[in-house]
């Protein structure tokens, strides 16, 4: 079984409606230890992402190609720092998916290089309150899976469960890098609004295997 | 703008701001007329924010014509942009661009009339990221261990004059001390203050009527001071 570029198409609309839904809980989220602007700036962005797949001939070849597309939209239309952090993160991916199907290992090797982009971008480590927490359990858990055997889509369900789990586990850290380290020990408490919105697009790309 | 041909390194002041970073290209352009100062601030739609495109397109107009360039930028997400830009682009462009760990304004103006001066790429970046130990405990400290009194007959050629200009060495005149002192080979203090450095002339505070403490030292240590001298006695033409 293989994810194909249909399935990266599916990723990315069902990330946008999710961003779109949560976009107040993001908002709040982030303006209880950020700047408040998360939910409105990623929200921009995946709808400029949509307005340009809806704008597309025919659907892309390859499914690095979706994510490319991805990846340029939301480092010019975001505005903050999710802007070259995702927009990072997308390119990274696409420069791993140079291919018209993902296997298990494919989803991983995307999962990896996307988690990279982010590393390389923020210079972020986990334990740090950002959504490299988010991420980095996000890719072990693909690893693994695949590692069992699993598919692509049972190695995103567990990609998408261990995001969950990383983003909570933000709620208790002080953050040391972003705009939520200048409030220093009073940013603990709250759910890093980066890591909430990773997990919500590494759910979207569960769901668009299942 | 100046008519000669801008200076070899361009500077890019990248804000959350479209408002701060024009504003701080004003302010560094009028100590550094003959540098290109591009601002890229805010987002497309005029938020706050940081657009990769106006950053992308600012970088390239910097380095056009062969030129160098520093990026400066305030906060966070302005620098990933920044540094995002420098990943997708050209080699040949991300060999003349630096990014500076450095404080927006204060490193923007340093940068500004260093790249005034003429200086390369690595001096005007090194200005910029200076700029931001002047203000500091380190600074402070550096200050007090240089009082400069009792010192002999050393080669340092000394001199004094007061200021006659109503503002005394605000920005302007500050700049113009710096720009002026690069042309001789000499190293030139005021108050014990670096006066190659307009941050450092600001940072004395000093006003009208105040007496300004001048030491050379340098092959054309004398001419430095008779010039600055001069200067200070002309009222940086604003007398």
């Amino acid at each position: 079984m293989t994810l194909d570029v249909a399935w990266a198409v599916d990723w990315v609309r069902r990330s946008a409606q999710a961003v779109a839904e949560h976009r107040d809980e993001l908002v709040e989220l982030d303006r209880q230890i950020g700047d408040g602007d998360h939910g409105e700036n990623l929200n921009r962005g995946f709808t400029a992402v949509v307005a340009k797949l809806d704008a597309l001939e025919e659907p892309p070849a390859e499914i690095g190609d979706v994510l490319k597309l991805v990846a340029t939209t939301l480092m010019s239309t975001v505005g903050g720092a999710a802007g070259p952090l995702y927009g990072t993160a997308f390119l990274r991916a696409a420069k791993a998916t140079a291919v018209p199907e993902l296997d298990t290992n494919g989803v991983v090797a995307l999962l990896e290089a996307a988690l990279e982009g982010i590393v390389v971008r923020g210079k972020a480590h986990t334990g740090e309150k950002t959504m490299v927490d988010a991420w980095t359990p996000a890719s072990e858990a693909a690893a693994t899976a695949s590692g069992e055997g699993a598919s692509p889509a049972q190695a995103l369900a567990a990609a998408a469960e261990a995001a969950a789990v990383g983003a909570q586990a933000t709620i208790p850290l002080v953050a040391t890098k972003g705009r939520a380290s200048y409030l220093g020990e009073r940013s603990a408490g709250h759910l890093d609004p980066g890591a909430r919105s990773t997990q919500l697009i590494l759910q979207a790309a569960a769901q668009a295997a299942a | 703008m100046s008519e000669r041909e801008p200076a070899p390194v361009a500077l890019v002041l990248v804000s959350h701001s479209r408002v701060l970073a024009e504003g701080a290209v004003e302010l560094a352009g009028q100590m550094a007329p003959g540098v290109l100062l591009l601002a890229a601030g805010g987002t497309e739609d005029g938020g706050l924010g940081t657009s990769f495109d106006a950053v992308e397109a600012a970088v390239l107009r910097a380095v056009a014509d062969g030129r160098s360039a520093v990026v400066l930028a305030d906060l966070g997400s302005a620098v990933l942009t920044a540094e995002s830009v420098l990943d997708l682009a050209d080699p040949d462009v991300v060999e003349r661009v630096r990014i500076a760990d450095a404080p927006f304004v204060e490193g923007a103006v340093a940068a500004a009339v260093t790249a005034h001066g003429g200086a390369d790429l690595e001096r005007v970046l090194a200005a910029a990221e200076h700029a931001g130990t002047m203000f500091g405990a380190d600074a402070v400290r550096a200050d007090a261990g240089e009082g400069g009194e009792g010192a002999v007959d050393d080669g340092v050629v000394r001199g004094t004059a007061t200021l006659r200009n109503p503002l005394g060495l605000h920005a302007r005149p500050a700049a113009i001390v710096a720009r002026m002192l690069a042309a001789y080979d000499a190293k030139v203090r005021v108050n014990g203050a670096n006066a190659a450095s307009v941050l450092e002339l600001m940072k004395l505070g000093a006003t009208r009527g105040a007496e300004l403490r001048i030491e050379a030292e340098g092959p054309q240590a004398a001419e430095a001071r008779d010039a600055l001298v001069a200067a200070v006695h002309e009222g940086f033409g604003e007398v």
